[in-house]
């Protein structure tokens, strides 16, 4: 049986070269992320925002939007948003956080209940109060810098600080894209979006791991080589996998994306756009950056590196 | 090399087979699981897997104790307080007593008076905790002052009083929940001053907030005389047909002593009414207070509003009576649900409230389903493709993979939520990396020339620092997504983080000793990767 390669072996692409190219592609795009999210700003779901949202399915027939929008409206809670959902039946319905705090969501929901319970069976309804959207919001933002700092100590510890460096700005990078991926998209960013944010954090310092546990490997192996070859040569040789497993994790959030129901697509299509950032950014922004830093071969002739496993009883030679 | 003691293949094929006997009731009928477990010893876990709401269907209510109305009613607690102490101590209260927003002031303008009540009231302030609790923090600030003694609750009590405020919410919610006949209803204590409810298999919460919603606090009170000093006279509303009532603010007899309230019937109208029935210490008083005053109308307060005002026709000493109030049936059992439950200590607040029924939760089961399966599938034919026989040994973990994540929640009892199933999914992606690490690696070294047994070996050895390095940034990232995530994203970081330490597990031992034994077997002199 003939096996399929998707990645051609033992490639000798010279990646470090598009360094020139990457690093103002991604500053470009950092920026251009950072300054959509100052002002256009993401779609905040109710999670963050406060507000009501109801899932609702007509008892017969399909559902009316216009009419909905319009009963909604005349009911003077503010601005209704009414989408459809899937099914000709199925309808989205929201409302912004009602002024009045937390006992105003709660009315609202009573509202909507006596307009539309008699047409319309109420699948699905979240009513968040300003009170808890602050502490979300708060407790997401936190979660997520501390996975950041928690995920880097380890690296600190494991690998030379100029490595952990290379993958901080990598991760902050792969970061500031999905924000600006949302903010493009204007996907609702709620709670699942955070999820997504630091599975795309894992995900993007997992390829990182890999490439730079191999570049060390390498570093170790060939001490006369200059950095950007063994760089190079190291990326060369984990493609085949790193091309692999981002196959391999694209068609399961393709499947759940395509299949996995309205409730978590934002957060598949976030997590597809992360996979290919990350990945991006492993080679092209974490791996460049240790040229940047003047990472040579001789930094592990400091005794910090027992541990080490590959080749590290090999004689040493000076640089 | 490559080759593996008996016991451990046997360990890792009775983990398996432990797994499958753990999993297989989450697919039973929830009847059959039950009379399977009636019949086996009770160590072996015949449990289902945890449905979280968003799947199975309910409704989820975040309430906020009130913290200005647990202030409130300490304040009027005092209030009473002070004036039952005034007058044991004989002392005149020419001023009254006036209610702040943080305390009472009690107007004497006699300075000798003063001083007496004075010395009098300073016993009110406790320390905080009751008096063996130690520590210096007390639950009042007395001082003279030129008007009157000024009585102000400390931030301590207050703080205090919203803890016991929210334990006792939460038993009297048990009470008023399980009461409606709900079944594995979760009331639970979050952060400082919230409540978690959670009602699986609900979807109207009308009748859940109504139940919940209503603090309770029945109060019987004198109706007013005109002769009645006014700051000691209040106007409340009658419950139903508008209006209002003068009463005296004094509560003669309360809710708390209440052993039982049941919706019943008045003999002579046949309307639905509510008979309630006092213990030994409330009955006295109820009976003390109808003989002192017959003849006159008798108020009954819930939360602040007049249900009714009978007039007291003869002593009641047997410690038992009713409400009526023009009830429907529905309000006279709820008002006995209520009433048999105790009243709230504190008004609770809604501050998050999630319903999803069950057509959109098996939607969601269902969505679920479909895209793990279908993501499975892509994932085994890509692996066979690229692989060959070493990819079926990949899925072959992988499916192990899937079966111990599924296991180890029901061991631990974890919730599957539909974010759960994505981290699932997600994970079905990742475990098969372990293995793309190791194939990958056995190649290069088979490239570099080894012999296939030391290629095998010297893959699995330099791809596994790799794995573990790799694994735990991810499971960092799970572990805090499920310390500061809250609901649905923490089923997420659960199946995140089990699938993680699962797949190491299976891409790891299970394909190291799959491969092992497929090499024993034929001594192969080429790779198939």
């Amino acid at each position: 049986m003939k096996l399929l390669r998707l990645a051609p072996e033992n490639t000798k692409f010279g990646f470090m070269r598009f360094r020139r190219v990457s690093y103002p592609l991604s500053a470009t795009l950092s920026i251009i992320s950072v300054l959509m999210f100052l002002f256009v700003g993401m779609n905040f779901g109710i999670d963050f925002a406060g507000g009501t949202q109801v899932d609702m399915r007509a008892k017969s027939g399909e559902a009316h939007l216009a009419e909905i929008r319009a009963e909604a409206e005349s009911l003077g809670l503010g601005p209704v948003e009414v989408q459809r959902l899937g099914a000709e039946s199925d309808v989205l319905l929201r409302l912004n956080l009602q002024p009045g705090g937390d006992a105003a969501q709660e009315a609202a929901v009573a509202k909507l209940r006596s307009a539309f319970s008699t047409d319309y069976e109420f699948r699905g309804v979240a009513a968040v109060g300003p009170t808890v959207s602050a502490e979300l919001e708060q407790s997401g933002t936190l979660g997520v810098v501390v996975a950041i700092v928690a995920v880097l100590t380890y690296l600190w510890f494991r690998f030379e600080w100029q490595f952990a460096v290379g993958a901080i700005i990598g991760t902050m990078h792969d970061l500031l894209l999905t924000v600006g991926f949302f903010c493009v998209t204007q996907l609702e960013f709620n709670q699942t979006s955070i999820a997504a944010i630091l599975t795309i954090v894992g995900y993007s310092l997992n390829e990182t791991v890999v490439v730079l546990d191999r570049i060390r490997e390498v570093m170790r192996k060939y001490k006369r080589l200059s950095t950007p070859e063994i760089i190079d040569m190291s990326i060369n040789a984990v493609l085949p996998r790193t091309i692999m497993t981002a196959t391999t994790v694209f068609l399961a959030l393709l499947a759940l994306f395509f299949l996995g129901g309205h409730v978590i697509r934002s957060f598949s299509a976030a997590m597809i756009w992360g996979i290919f950032v990350a990945t991006y950014s492993s080679i092209f922004i974490c791996s460049p950056m240790l040229i940047y830093m003047g990472v040579r071969a001789d930094v592990f002739d400091k005794p910090k590196d027992q541990d080490a496993d590959a080749k590290s009883a090999q004689p040493r030679v000076k640089a | 090399m490559l080759r593996f003691a008996p016991w451990k293949l046997a360990s890792v094929l009775a983990l398996v087979a432990a797994a499958i006997l753990i999993v297989v009731p989450s697919f039973m009928p929830a009847g059959a699981v039950d009379s399977l477990a009636a019949r086996l010893p009770g160590f072996i876990p015949v449990r289902q897997i945890v449905l979280g709401l968003d799947l199975r269907g309910g409704a989820y209510m975040l309430m906020q104790v009130d913290d200005a109305s647990v202030v409130k009613s300490q304040i009027e607690a005092l209030r009473d307080d002070v004036r039952q102490t005034l007058r044991d101590g004989k002392i005149g209260l020419s001023g009254g007593i006036a209610t702040q927003p943080r305390g009472v002031l009690v107007r004497i303008v006699d300075p000798t008076e003063r001083d007496k009540a004075y010395k009098l009231l300073q016993s009110l302030s406790q320390p905080i905790g009751g008096p063996l609790a130690g520590g210096n923090g007390r639950t009042l600030d007395v001082s003279e002052t030129d008007s009157g003694v000024q009585l102000t609750l400390t931030d301590a009590a207050t703080a205090e009083k919203v803890r016991q405020a929210v334990t006792q919410s939460i038993e009297v919610l048990n009470r008023r929940i399980n009461a409606m006949g709900t079944k594995e209803t979760v009331v639970e204590r979050q952060g400082g001053n919230r409540i978690v409810i959670e009602v699986p298999g609900l979807q109207d919460t009308t009748r859940l907030k109504q139940i919940i919603g209503q603090t309770a606090k029945l109060d019987f009170q004198l109706v007013a005389d005109p002769g009645d000093p006014p700051n000691e006279v209040e106007t409340l509303p009658m419950q139903k047909g508008g209006g209002t009532i003068t009463v005296q603010k004094r509560i003669m007899v309360d809710g708390a002593d209440l052993v039982d309230a049941q919706q019943s019937f008045d003999p002579q109208t046949g309307e639905p009414d509510v008979t309630f029935r006092f213990n030994l210490r409330g009955a006295q008083k109820f009976a003390q207070v109808t003989s002192e005053n017959v003849g006159r109308p008798f108020a009954i307060v819930l939360d602040g509003k007049v249900i009714s005002a009978p007039v007291i026709r003869t002593p009641i000493t047997g410690g038992s009576g009713q409400i009526t109030g023009n009830f429907t049936l529905d309000e006279a059992s709820n008002l006995a649900i209520l009433l048999r439950a105790g009243a709230l200590p504190a008004k609770l607040t809604v501050v998050e409230e999630r319903t999803v029924g069950p057509g959109l939760g098996q939607d969601s089961i269902d969505a679920g389903e479909r895209a793990a399966f279908v993501g499975g599938i892509l994932v085994v034919i890509y692996m066979i493709s690229t692989y060959g026989i070493f990819g079926i040994f990949a899925d072959l973990a992988l499916a192990v993979h899937i079966l111990l994540i599924f296991a180890s929640m029901v061991l631990l009892g974890a919730t599957l939520t539909l974010p759960g199933i994505a981290g699932i999914v997600f994970t079905i992606g990742m475990a098969v990396d372990s293995n793309v690490l190791i194939y990958e690696r056995i190649r290069e070294e088979a490239h570099l020339g080894r012999s296939v047994i030391s290629a095998l070996d010297a893959g699995f050895k330099r791809a596994f620092a790799t794995i573990v390095d790799s694994n735990v940034t991810m499971f960092v990232a799970a572990l805090i997504l499920y310390l500061f995530g809250s609901g649905a994203v923490r089923g997420f970081a659960v199946s995140l983080g089990l699938g993680i330490v699962t797949s190491i597990i299976t891409a790891v031992t299970m394909t190291r000793m799959m491969i092992g034994l497929w090499y024993h077997r034929g001594r192969p002199r080429k790779l198939p990767i």
